[in-house]
């Protein structure tokens, strides 16, 4: 729908939403890195990499400011209706998530910075890179329905968060049983624990944009529906 | 500044949790008609200009219509107080229903039409005449000519066209001394002297500044609640303020009508989309 629209008359209009577009296809890709980039710090210890996705978090929230004011701009001076209406709202809510996601790694990047000094189990980390790999999936494919206005794909990245909590409840109750088993684990444990609640986050956040993908392109809001009803929400037709 | 203040005390923000789920959504189901049509064709000449135009015009609300240049809105704005009979080569099929009566019927007595129907248009057109006996003109034309009723009736039009303060002084100075955006109320105030009960607006805010503008949509937003209102406008900021329904014309079609919300953010048709966004092709 969004995609196939013919142009606008003023040409400079045009031009400042796909200028607002691009950029946070640009935030997204950061994001997307720097999530990457943090779980690999964790995993493989590397103190360097940790170091560097800490600092380059400013980038995501300096990015998310300037998009914002962009978008007021285009409020203030366009008047957006309908679609381009709902293209803005979207980036506004849109970027929020992103930043947020952004704040996620950032705190895996900490931990990860902790865990390095540390003795280093292999299992507990297999479990989470686990989990990492499945997040940053999720993530990739609701950027990608993002930039393609693609509902069915935002509904199957709706319908994976499930998997994805699941997959974090199992992996606590494993920790807890590590904790109960040797004590001396626990400060590492919980450092481990912090880091996979901030993926499972960073899933509901990418949950977040799949929606807002949704009301961008239908115009229907399936906030807080679960998959089925959102599904049956879009096949109802006006 | 000190009432937003005033406001962030506690007692402000106690919450009624049943109001959250209440909502505000208006849905023509819901309505009372005012204004049918069925059917409805309009021929000049040989050239026809509305095509088969079906809607319901919900009572005490106020429903827009926006379209392009010649796309036939103000055209059918006329037909709802049979302004087009004046044309000559207009010729009309299908049936206007004014509360559930066919406005078209021979019987229909035109002059009383206009009485309920009333209309404004673009560019405001007081007589030359004094404040006052603009708004009492409407009723000496009844035949009321007792003063006591007629300083009411045009007090009354006068607040209610919320034009009173700014003339009460000097009701019996010339209309034409006043801006147009305060000539525009009188002729607001003219209207619902006679108590019409369906208001016709051409356009009624285009030759006025933003700040009369305001005021005239301000006003409309009052007068809802006694009067249905029609209103024309090229502005669509204006439709998305005013009105609680919006109605899409293009080439004399009538493309989508719908509760105005929708339609501002959500329309159903592409030629509605590109319209209101500003897009062509």
């Amino acid at each position: 729908m969004a995609t196939n629209k013919s142009q606008h008359i003023s040409q400079q209009f045009e031009t400042e939403l796909q200028d607002i577009r691009s950029r946070v296809l640009a935030m997204a890709g950061l994001v997307e890195k720097q999530v990457a980039d943090a779980l690999d710090a964790l995993i493989t210890g590397n103190v360097d990499l940790a170091r560097q996705v800490i600092e380059q978090d400013t980038h995501v929230n300096d990015l998310e400011m300037q998009i914002d004011e962009e978008c007021t701009q285009i409020i203030a001076l366009r008047q957006p209706t309908a679609g381009d209406l709902r293209l803005v709202i979207a980036i506004l809510k849109t970027i929020t998530d992103l930043e947020r996601i952004g704040d996620e790694a950032n705190s895996i990047a900490r931990k990860a910075l902790n865990l390095s000094e540390q003795d280093r189990p292999k299992k507990s980390f297999r479990e989470l890179s686990s989990l990492g790999k499945h997040v940053c999936a999720i993530l990739r494919d609701a950027l990608d329905a993002f930039a393609r206005f693609d509902v069915d794909a935002a509904l199957k990245v709706a319908a994976e968060d499930k998997n994805v909590d699941e997959e974090y409840e199992g992996i606590l109750r494993q920790m807890v049983t590590y904790m109960m088993e040797d004590p001396r684990t626990i400060s590492r444990v919980l450092d481990l624990i912090w880091s996979a609640r901030s993926l499972e986050r960073i899933g509901d956040h990418a949950n977040n944009v799949c929606e807002y993908v949704i009301y961008m392109v239908e115009g229907k809001d399936v906030r807080h529906l679960s998959v089925e009803n959102m599904e049956k929400l879009l096949k109802a037709k006006r | 500044m000190e009432a937003v203040k005033q406001q962030a005390a506690p007692a402000a923000r106690a919450i009624n949790i049943e109001s959250i789920h209440r909502g505000d959504k208006v849905s023509l189901a819901d309505e009372t008609t005012c204004l049918e049509l069925k059917d409805f064709n309009l021929f000049y000449g040989d050239k026809q200009a509305l095509h088969g135009i079906n809607m319901t015009i919900p009572k005490n609300r106020v429903t827009a219509f926006i379209g392009p240049s010649g796309c036939g809105k103000s055209t059918l704005l006329r037909c709802f107080n049979r302004m087009n009979d004046l044309i000559d080569s207009v010729r009309v099929e299908g049936g206007i229903l004014l509360d559930g009566d066919n406005l078209n019927a021979p019987s229909v007595n035109v002059a009383d039409l206009r009485r309920q129907v009333g209309m404004v248009f673009q560019k405001p057109n007081p007589f030359p005449k004094s404040i006052y006996e603009n708004v009492a003109y409407g009723l000496r034309l009844q035949g009321v000519n007792d003063r006591l009723t007629l300083d009411k009736v045009v007090e009354k039009s006068l607040k209610g066209a919320a034009l009173w303060d700014e003339v009460k002084d000097r009701l019996h100075e010339s209309a034409m001394g006043l801006s147009g955006g305060q000539q525009q109320r009188l002729v607001i105030a003219r209207a619902i002297a006679i108590e019409p009960e369906v208001l016709l607006l051409d356009e009624p805010a285009s030759a006025l500044d933003p700040l009369s503008t305001l005021k005239i949509e301000e006003l409309i937003y009052e007068l809802k609640d006694k009067y249905t209102i029609v209103i024309v406008t090229h502005n669509m900021q204006q439709a998305a303020r005013v009105s609680d329904y919006t109605a899409f014309m293009y080439m004399g079609e009538l493309i989508e009508f719908g509760a105005t919300d929708e339609l501002f953010t959500n329309p159903a048709k592409k030629q509605t989309e590109d319209y209101i966004t500003g897009r062509y092709g």
